[in-house]
């Protein structure tokens, strides 16, 4: 009776937030007298899968089915429920994503399971099984009892800080049966920016927007984050405007992102971009406007010019 | 071609929220109820498409009467007609098995909805109800297109966008671009009040999940303002103060 965690690879590593991910699913492994089984699919060294148990897992479900190289949110669906099957697993734990959102909705359906999306603490067993989630968009939380007999917990980033220590899981070969209905959508074509830093997974974000006057001014954007190592992102309207890409788009219509850091460049702060950002740890707001709404919402403000302010922070960054 | 849209009737997106009964439910004085911004988005690809293909458009919400004003105005901007499930909508489980159980009866070739509601963001009921009917089903899906029996998609990853192809019938979760919202003209709004909407009883009774009660998050501590000649400062502050970077 494992706790399942469901473990998302980037170009053959952990993902980071399921790094996450698997630190939370042996916590509540070790809440529950049981131990943490990780299930990962696609390619990756045993060195690697091995090292899942750094962060708790004992255990590695190894599913390296050439079928599932490319990201398939219905077959992943069908690994994850034959190993929740062949673990007797009555809770799966994995981090949201855009492939484990599309992954852990049929995992329900199979399992008919209790799903809590957004978590963000550890639950509470004393009276039944209790989760923490986030809400309308970050506006509030919920207390979710799960009342089946199979439980999934989607766990927001950043909701946890993983410990590590030096044990290694065990790698087992896993190779459950396929449905060849899992694989009638066909990918045509793939787009994705390489070498940046994935907003979702950032930890420090550099998001501007309309206050930048143009997409040709997106370079001091992007000095400062190539600085900190951070991602970029922008407001609705920049992205309406096709300045940047719709990806990059941060807020209630968009991605939501709960970073260490946000630093906002020249965006006023709707409600819609605050319910977008409002988990982000610290808020820096940049705004020449001393009247904008976001510096309610932040932890530090400058009053200026965001195209004096912001070289001059990449250059004190650079200067660390 | 029979499309259903499924909608969800959620607090406008600027409404500040509040609870009330020892925190066990929303306040919903002075709150104005909207279509979830999403499920514009996919009603409104819908219509497109019934100009387009010549389709007919369902509307279905999970909901409570008081839901009602949110159906109407789907009708108004084009929808065929609607069914309302009376019930609450508080589980997603539940919600998918009320949406499989008219699609069972009435297939439908595509069966579009936002890809989350901005109440519970779980972004599940698409993925539910797929597997529910044992179709594909594809969210956030940004463009759509129907050739023959064939649909057209380009889908929002991390970092980047991909383009699928796959048969009807699909349950599809949406996002913009796909479509531009429409909004209602007089005519829509009078041609609405003589559509059918059939108020239907919910099937099953599984709850999985309920939530116990709610909480708002801590208000933020005042903000540190750091003059603009001074810039520099910020940096030392996030690495000594806030040790973020």
């Amino acid at each position: 009776m494992s706790v399942l965690i469901f473990v998302e690879l980037d170009e053959g590593k952990l993902k980071k937030s399921s790094q996450e991910a698997i630190f939370y699913g042996a916590k509540v492994a070790g809440m529950l007298g049981t131990s943490a089984t990780a299930v990962v699919v696609g390619q990756a060294d045993d060195t690697e899968l091995a090292s899942a148990g750094r962060f708790g897992a004992t255990k590695v479900l190894h599913a390296a089915d050439a079928k599932l190289n490319e990201p398939n949110g219905m077959a992943y669906a069908t690994v994850v429920a034959a190993a929740a099957q062949q673990e007797s697993s009555k809770v799966v734990v994995l981090a949201k994503s855009s492939l484990a959102d599309a992954m852990t909705a049929r995992l329900a359906g199979k399992l008919k399971a209790g799903l809590a999306a957004n978590v963000i603490e550890l639950p509470d067993l004393s009276n039944g099984f209790r989760v923490k989630s986030s809400i309308y968009t970050g506006k509030a939380f919920a207390y979710n009892d799960l009342k089946a007999d199979v439980k999934i917990l989607a766990i927001k980033k950043n909701t946890i800080t993983p410990e590590e220590t030096d044990a290694t899981a065990t790698v087992d070969a896993f190779s459950p049966a396929l449905n060849d209905s899992d694989f009638s959508i066909t990918v045509k074509k793939t787009e994705k920016a390489t070498g940046d830093v994935l907003l979702p997974e950032a930890d420090l974000v550099v998001s501007a927007g309309r206050g930048l006057k143009g997409p040709e001014n997106w370079g001091i954007v992007e000095e400062l984050a190539k600085a900190l190592g951070a991602a970029t992102a922008c407001s609705k309207p920049v992205s309406d405007l096709d300045w940047r890409p719709h990806h990059e788009h941060v807020g209630q219509t968009g991605i939501k992102v709960s970073p260490n850091l946000y630093i906002a460049a020249g965006i006023s702060g709707a409600i819609q971009h605050l319910a977008g950002v409002n988990s982000s740890k610290v808020i820096v707001v940049i705004n020449k406007d001393p009247e904008a709404p976001f510096f309610k919402s932040a932890d530090y403000g400058i009053v200026g010019d965001v195209f004096e302010v912001l070289p001059r922070l990449t250059k004190a960054v650079q200067a660390l | 071609m029979k499309i259903l849209v499924c909608v969800t009737s959620v607090p406008d997106t600027t409404t500040k929220i509040a609870f009330t009964d020892n925190n066990t439910k929303l306040n919903k004085a002075g709150v104005a109820f909207i279509t979830g911004p999403y499920d514009d988005y996919a009603l409104a690809r819908a219509v497109e498409l019934k100009e387009k293909l010549g389709a007919s458009v369902t509307v279905l919400n999970v909901g409570e009467a008081d839901a009602e004003p949110v159906i109407r105005k789907c009708l108004a901007i084009g929808a065929d007609d609607a069914f309302r499930v009376n019930a609450e909508p508080t589980d997603s489980y539940f919600v998918a098995e009320q949406i499989a159980a008219i699609a069972k009866e009435n297939n439908y070739d595509l069966i579009l909805m936002g890809r989350e509601s901005i109440d519970y963001n779980g972004g599940q009921v698409h993925g539910i109800v797929g597997e529910m009917l044992g179709i594909p089903s594809i969210s956030p899906v940004m463009l759509l297109d129907i050739e023959g029996d064939v649909a057209k998609i380009t889908r929002e990853i991390e970092g980047g966008k991909e383009e699928l192809e796959a048969k009807l019938p699909l349950v599809l979760g949406c996002q913009e671009p796909i479509a531009e919202w429409k909004i209602p003209n007089m005519r829509g709004i009078m041609t609405a009040r003589t559509k059918p909407l059939r108020v239907v009883e919910p099937v099953g009774t599984d709850k999985l999940t309920a939530v116990g009660s709610y909480e708002l998050p801590a208000p933020r501590g005042a903000v540190k303002m750091i003059k603009a000649d001074e810039a520099e400062t910020l940096i030392q502050l996030l690495r000594t103060e806030a040790k973020v970077i």
